[in-house]
């Protein structure tokens, strides 16, 4: 046991102790204490096991730089998070935390045979070996490198908690609330800026809080700032990732603090857009690399001071500091004075200003100057240190049990860097600082590299006389990278910072390299004998810490993820059982099966009661537009493939859509409502896209038209009622219309009033019976199906869904775009060729058709199958070839577009794209399905009533 | 060149691993070459390997404007597979899938090829009717898709919510299960050895700054930042940045340049045992060997060299993984970064000769470029050596888009009704 | 998220009320009958792609519903100029 809580001082609240766990074994802390904190009050130094060598790890930090203290906290079910850094877990009563990487014990951990053979499993040594024999790698080589690898174990269970999302503007937006961050928002809080200040910690303060010195300044200035009217202040927020134009994400935490869970979010996701942004990061102190810098125990001298001053928890009862730079001996001071030994302060430096020698003999502080830590005694913690000149003489044990490291510091510069803004070399730091800003964003504070650190000296790793290359020294904690793994990776030709970065895994652990990278670089810049700014420097990537997946979510969970789109008629829909599927954001009704009907007999029913007597549909989702203005009827002519001019208004027209590249996009009925007023219809999924199309050539290249688009999608309900009742049912309740066949023709429409309701009724079939398409205002959708229901009962109405309607309409064969064609056929493979205008100059896709490949012979063309057995109906998308006994790969000459059983014919129907199928009428061609063969007659498309007498009537 | 193995591992351990050379030599600019490659990423420089073991071409520089393998090839989500609809593709993908299985041995070099199977799965009836024309195709074709109910797929990867409850219910699914993923470093750093092993110069920090065309229009070489470089045959293979290029040689493509995001979660024990992707909700997913779940987001809207996306497409993408995967809720973003991925008109590559005698091209793979890595550099290569392209990339010639002979797989996987 | 500016709203608005439609000043030949195979898969196919200055259209579409230019610069993503559709290049 080394570390201990100090009878008085820190920040904690001592009349507020909190019982947690960790490993099964209970402990308490104090309200305030992290669970770092906490344990090292209780003397535990033990927190994991890293990621490769199964190293037994403390604390190397004391903030969200720490790469080895991972910590699973679980809370109940579906509440387990894994990788969570012990110096950012606040305690509550009750908490529950375990370490992770170790099996059967963090003690007494079996993957630490990998730290004996740490010899076979340099840098990239993956790479090099696995592969013999072949066959081993799928079934042991790998499962085995995936079973040794990961940290803590993911989440079993679906996660109860719910996430917020927000949008915040504002003038200034600071990054961290240590002094740099309160002293710029004291500054703007007496001006009229909406100021947001955000700080990842429990309290804020930063620095502050590791200095009683300045307690009262910050208890004043956190007054102020909280009085004034113009400053938000967020904490446990990270300002994880600077995005363009001033837009930072950050994740505030909301319960996980908490003993209570309560019903609220647990971490909601601020979007905050800033005029200006200040960032106050501040620096984050790098250890030294030596062999052993890594026994539980060695740690930031930095850190020792949180846990000093903030915490009131010294970190042994007698602490050695290695150092490389004055922060370090002020450390020892600061630990002398509260009362803890101080082994010695061995510094590599041969002088340090003499003042600092003062101050160490006042304090009796014993000194090594000109020394280094050669080795670290102790395996789960500190026992004593080996030191030495630096020239290797004057080897002597230094008992101990915690020594400091302070190796320098590396400002902050990960949202800089996010946001673009270049980056400068500062020689007297051995770090980059910001440079010239690509955003409206300054840097204050330590971040800004300008901050008062003191002297000290730049080094890669500490003179040994030990041989480098049998040394582990770490440079990156987490991931167990070395300087000799650093070493190799130059000696085999890695020389680029990137490339050495990914060889050795160095800064891409949890931490992404906060305490490591600038060392990983000075390593290799010696090693290669390269200035560190010829070696480069890795991207820093967001997000600055780790943030959880639910809170990047947001508010997009479940029924959120994306709106369902509903028709006026579907509370009628789902109260009368029917099955729904999903097409584009909308839910359709599919079928709607009575008692003991599975999807098969719900649809023949349906199907037998529109041809022989009513169905009632719900096409509301088709897409809607009114299009409206004198040039109306020439931007359809120039958008549509047929001709607009002469369709007298009262009259319907099918019209095809193509893109400039001759493929259909879209189809659907449209009508003419009056010289300068069309109501179009779109399909379902195509609304949106052609109503933007529409809008593009309308306003970029057409301008000149004067006529305005409305998407009405929305506002009109659609009812189809189809079959040779239809009439019957319809006729008592419409006034001002003239159903006769004469008065009202097949593709026609009428203004009038249902029900007393104004409606667009138009006169179109998509299933070859007599058919109506009643439009009327959405809000009356439901009552006007309802009573349509009431007056067809007698007729035998029967509602149908989306697959009645596909039957239906490819017994007449009738395409539906997105199904039978798909984005690579043209009006004439289709078989519409007969809806192109073969007078009209142009119209939109018109010069694609004469591309060579699109006039070419052979092209796939839409035709009818009928299988020889007639109860076989084909699977859509099954694939059509001419000889069934070719060997694979085989010559495809089609697949199957659509296929059903028609309950009209009495056998199985199918639509078919097949290469020149147009001049195949009446030849066999095959369906080759796993284990059989389906042979089937190529046919014409229409399979029912092709004189059309039914639709017309 | 050192062989790779257990026991050089064991040999060279034994002398605290002094003694390994370097894996590629970081050569300098020769006045000229048999053939020059433009962009050192796993294309590339397969493309040189295979100009060299296959063709005996072995006087050929890759040149690299950065460092190998550091744009698009250590970018992306590493899945690798072949179940595409149309012939052309099929061939075209299947001709990688088989070079990467045995690439590691050829190499001598673990690329990590893992066939671990990639799951595409279906949310609607559209979905259910354009995979079951995949995987009707495929079986013709010979390359490996199979169908799974949504119970199979759960079998299958196990985190994956089937509720019928859901936003956009699982209905079943696509397996190849001879897809996976591969280890994207290693696959360049493999082919960069083994091709500097043939004598192939690698010479890294190196920009093009101009094609050098003769009097007939020929390619006489490539201006580089450290001089001109002669070369009557240059391939560029150079991702986002490809349109740039053969601007350089005067040539207009039919190509835009978008961000593409990916990004990873902190590493977890083995929780997810294949590939997962879904074209409905907008996100795929796999579990590397370290650990990090690995997740593919849809690219920026607009066109950029940035390498910079947008906040929305991530949270986007992560909503999308927590509605299919909803365990996953508490997991972590580790990490993310952006691509710049070249997107032709039909989202097909163009592979090829160009209208520039002596100049090839291999680009436009967008968004699924790293399945194909050996494939098309096989394919560049033979194109190179005989100055006419292979049957299988025939059909990826530029003349299409005048033609209209598009290779279109995301139209033919179109939205509908 | 960028920032962008809507010339027809005059007011900078987040991206997500846009939607990116391509370059710009690519006008649809008026007679497209009149071209060559070649001249018209250019029109359909062709973009300029640089590395730097482009003009490219974007729609408010959750706002003013306008298609308008703008010049961005592809490697910062920073726009130059936004203008309304039918103005000279920039």
């Amino acid at each position: 046991m080394s570390g201990f809580r100090l009878d008085r001082g820190g920040r904690v609240d001592r009349t507020r102790p909190i019982g947690f766990s960790f490993d099964g074994a209970t402990y308490r802390g104090f309200a305030g204490d992290t669970l770092a904190s906490a344990l090292l009050a209780n003397g535990v130094m033990l927190f994991g096991r890293s990621f490769k060598y199964h190293r037994p790890r403390g604390l190397l930090g004391a903030g969200s730089e720490e790469p080895n203290a991972l910590i699973s906290v679980s809370r109940g079910p579906g509440r387990h998070t894994p990788n969570q850094r012990a110096t950012a877990i606040e305690i509550y009563e009750g908490l529950t935390a375990t370490s992770q990487n170790r099996w059967p014990s963090l003690k007494t951990d079996l993957g630490a045979i990998n730290d004996r053979l740490g010899m076979f499993l340099p840098a990239g040594f993956y790479n090099k070996t696995f592969m013999w024999p072949r066959s081993f790698w799928d079934k042991l080589y790998e499962p085995l490198i995936r079973r040794a690898a990961g940290l803590g174990e993911a989440p079993s269970e679906e996660d109860p908690d719910h996430y917020g999302a927000t949008y915040a503007h504002c003038d200034l937006l600071i990054v961290g609330a240590g002094p740099a961050g309160i002293d710029a928002a004291l500054e703007a809080s007496g001006t009229a800026k909406r100021v947001i200040l955000i700080d990842e910690q429990d309290e804020p303060g930063g620095g502050a809080l590791d200095d009683p010195a300045l307690w009262s300044w910050l208890s004043e200035s956190l007054k102020d700032l909280a009085a004034a009217p113009n400053v938000t202040m967020l904490s446990r927020t990270t300002a994880f990732g600077y995005y363009h134009d001033n837009f930072i994400g950050a994740v505030e935490r909301l319960t996980d603090h908490s003993a209570e869970i309560g019903s609220g979010p647990r971490e909601k996701l601020w979007r905050i857009r800033a005029a200006e942004v200040i960032l106050a990061q501040g620096a984050i102190e790098r250890p030294l690399v030596f062999a052993g810098n890594d026994v539980p125990g060695v740690m930031l001298a930095s850190a020792a001071r949180t846990y000093l001053h903030r915490y009131a928890v010294a970190v042994g009862r007698s602490v050695a500091v290695m150092a490389a730079q004055d922060s370090g001996w002020r450390d020892a001071f600061a630990h002398a004075r509260a009362g803890v030994n101080i082994a010695a302060i061995v510094e590599v430096r041969e002088t340090v200003t003499p003042a600092l020698l003062d101050e160490a003999q006042a304090l009796g502080i014993a000194v090594q100057l000109g020394h280094s830590v050669i080795e670290v005694h102790g395996r789960h913690a500190v026992k004593d240190v080996t030191t030495a000149r630096n020239d290797g003489t004057a080897v002597n044990r230094l008992t101990c049990d915690a020594l400091l490291m302070a190796g320098g510091w590396t400002p902050s510069v990960h949202l800089w860097s996010h946001s673009k803004g270049t980056l400068a070399w500062d020689e007297a730091l051995g770090a980059y600082v910001p440079d010239r800003a690509n955003e409206n964003v300054r840097c204050v504070g330590a971040c800004s590299g300008t901050w008062n650190f003191g002297s000290g000296m730049v080094i890669d790793r500490l003179p040994t006389p030990r041989n480098q290359a049998k040394i582990k020294a770490f440079v990156d904690f987490q991931n167990d990278v070395t300087a000799k793994d650093i070493d190799l990776a130059v000696r085999e030709g890695f020389k680029s910072i990137e490339h050495i970065k990914r060889y050795t895994t160095t800064g891409m652990a949890t931490d992404q390299g906060k305490t490591s990278n600038l060392n990983g670089l000075q390593i290799a810049s010696k090693a290669l004998g390269r200035h560190a700014t010829e070696v480069g420097l890795t991207t820093f990537r967001p997000p600055y810490t780790p943030q959880t997946f639910g809170a990047l979510a947001g508010h997009a969970q479940g029924a959120l993820f994306q709106p369902i789109r509903k028709t006026p008629i579907d509370g009628w829909a789902e109260e009368n059982g029917a099955v729904f599927e999903l097409v584009a954001q909308w839910r359709r009704a599919r079928y709607f099966p009575q008692a003991g009907e599975d999807m098969h007999a719900a649809v023949n029913r349906e199907c037998r009661a529109v041809r022989s007597a009513v169905g009632i549909f719900d096409a509301s989702t088709l897409g809607k537009i009114e299009v409206v203005g004198p040039d109306a009827a020439e931007f359809l002519n120039r958008m549509y493939t047929n001709p607009w001019k002469a369709l007298e208004p009262g009259r319907c027209r099918y019209g095809l859509l193509l893109r400039e590249d001759g493929f259909i996009t879209d189809d659907g009925v449209s009508a003419r409502l009056a010289r300068d007023r069309f109501h179009l219809t779109t399909t379902t999924g195509g609304a949106a896209r052609v109503l933007n199309m529409m809008e593009d050539y309308l306003q970029t290249e057409w301008p000149e038209l004067d006529v305005w688009l409305t998407s009405t999608t929305e506002q009109w309900a659609v009812i189809a009622l189809q079959g040779p009742l239809a009439r019957q049912v319809l006729e008592p309740l419409v006034e001002g219309i003239d159903l006769s066949p004469e008065a009202f023709p097949h593709m026609a429409i009428r203004e009038g009033t249902i029900c007393g309701v104004p409606t667009r009724l138009f006169r179109v079939s998509f299933t070859g019976e007599l058919g109506f398409e009643i439009n009327v205002p959405a809000a009356y959708g439901r009552a006007l199906w309802e009573r349509l229901m009431d007056v067809g009962a007698a007729f035998g109405i029967t509602p149908y869904g989306t697959e009645a309607m596909h039957v239906l309409r490819a017994e007449k064969g009738f395409v539906i775009v997105g199904q039978d064609t798909d984005g690579t056929v043209t009006p004439d493979d289709a078989g519409l060729d007969w809806a192109v205008g073969k007078k009209k100059s142009d119209f939109v896709g018109k010069r694609s058709l004469s591309r060579p490949d699109i006039v070419a012979e052979g092209r796939k063309q839409l035709v009818g199958l009928l299988t020889d057995d007639p109860a076989v109906v084909l699977e859509e998308g099954a694939q059509i070839v001419a000889d069934p006994d070719q060997p694979i790969p085989m010559t495809m000459i089609g697949h199957v577009t659509s296929a059903y059983w028609s309950e009209a014919l009495g056998r199985s129907i199918a639509l078919a794209l097949v290469a020149g199928g147009r001049q195949r009428m009446g030849e066999v061609l095959y369906v080759p399905m796993p284990g059989t063969v389906i042979s089937t007659k190529v046919s014409g498309t229409v399979f029912y009533d092709p004189e059309g007498a039914r639709l017309n009537g | 060149m050192t062989r790779f193995s257990a026991f050089s591992l064991f040999a060279k351990a034994l002398g605290g691993h002094q003694s390994w050379p370097e894996q590629w030599p970081d050569a300098s600019p020769k006045p000229g070459y048999d053939a020059i490659i433009v962009g050192a990423g796993g294309h590339g420089l397969g493309a040189a390997y295979y100009l060299a073991k296959k063709y005996g071409i072995t006087n050929v520089a890759v040149i690299e404007k950065g460092w190998l393998g550091g744009g698009n090839t250590g970018r992306n989500t590493t899945i690798i597979r072949s179940n595409y609809l149309y012939d052309e593709s099929a061939h075209l993908y299947d001709h990688a899938l088989k070079l990467w299985d045995g690439l590691s041995q050829e190499l001598n070099y673990n690329t990590m090829y893992s066939k671990r199977g990639v799951m595409m799965l279906a949310h609607n009836v559209h979905d259910v009717q354009s995979f079951k024309r995949h995987i009707h195709a495929n079986r013709l074709n010979g390359v490996d898709n199979e169908w799974l109910t949504a119970e199979q797929a759960k079998e299958y990867c196990p985190p994956l919510s089937i509720s019928p409850d859901a936003r956009h219910p699982v209905l079943g699914a696509a397996l190849q299960r001879r897809g996976g993923t591969a280890r994207h470093d290693s696959v360049a750093w493999g082919y960069a050895r083994a091709a500097a092993a043939l004598g192939v110069d690698i010479i890294q920090n190196c920009a093009a700054t101009g094609i050098r065309r003769g009097a007939n229009g020929a390619v006489e070489g490539v201006e580089t930042e450290r001089g001109f470089i002669a070369s009557k045959r240059v391939g560029v293979s150079a991702a986002g940045h490809s349109s740039v290029i053969m601007q350089m040689a005067g040539l207009d493509f039919p190509l835009e340049s978008y961000p593409l995001q990916a990004l990873v979660s902190e590493p977890v024990k083995p929780v997810f045992p294949c590939v997962v992707m879904s074209n409905t909700v907008h996100a795929y997913m796999s579990q590397s060997d370290k650990g990090e779940l690995v997740i593919g987001a849809g690219t920026d809207q607009y066109v950029s060299y940035s390498q910079r996306g947008a906040l929305h497409i991530v949270e986007h993408t992560l909503a999308a993984i927590c509605e299919i995967f909803p365990i996953f809720r508490r997991m972590r973003m580790l990490r993310s970064w952006g691509g710049i991925v070249d997107v032709t008109p039909d989202r097909s590559p163009i592979l090829g000769k160009t209208p520039v005698p002596g100049l090839y091209v291999n680009c436009g793979w967008g968004t699924g470029g790293f399945k194909a890595t050996p494939g098309a550099a096989d394919l560049l290569a033979y194109t190179m050596a005989k100055d006419e392209p292979h049957p299988i990339n025939a059909p990826y010639n530029l003349d299409r888009f005048r033609t209209g002979r598009l290779i279109d797989e995301a139209a033919a996987a179109a939205v509908a009704h | 998220m960028l920032l962008i500016h809507c010339p027809y709203c005059d007011e900078q608005r987040a991206e997500i009320e846009f939607a990116y439609a391509g370059e710009a000043h690519i006008a649809r030949p008026p007679d497209p009958s009149a071209l060559s195979d070649e001249d018209w898969s250019r029109y359909l196919f062709i973009r300029s792609n640089p590395r730097g200055r482009h003009h490219e259209r974007w729609r408010h579409i959750h706002g003013c519903g306008r298609f308008f230019n703008a010049v961005r610069d592809t490697v910062t993503d920073t726009f130059e100029a936004t203008y309304k559709a039918g103005e000279p290049r920039r």
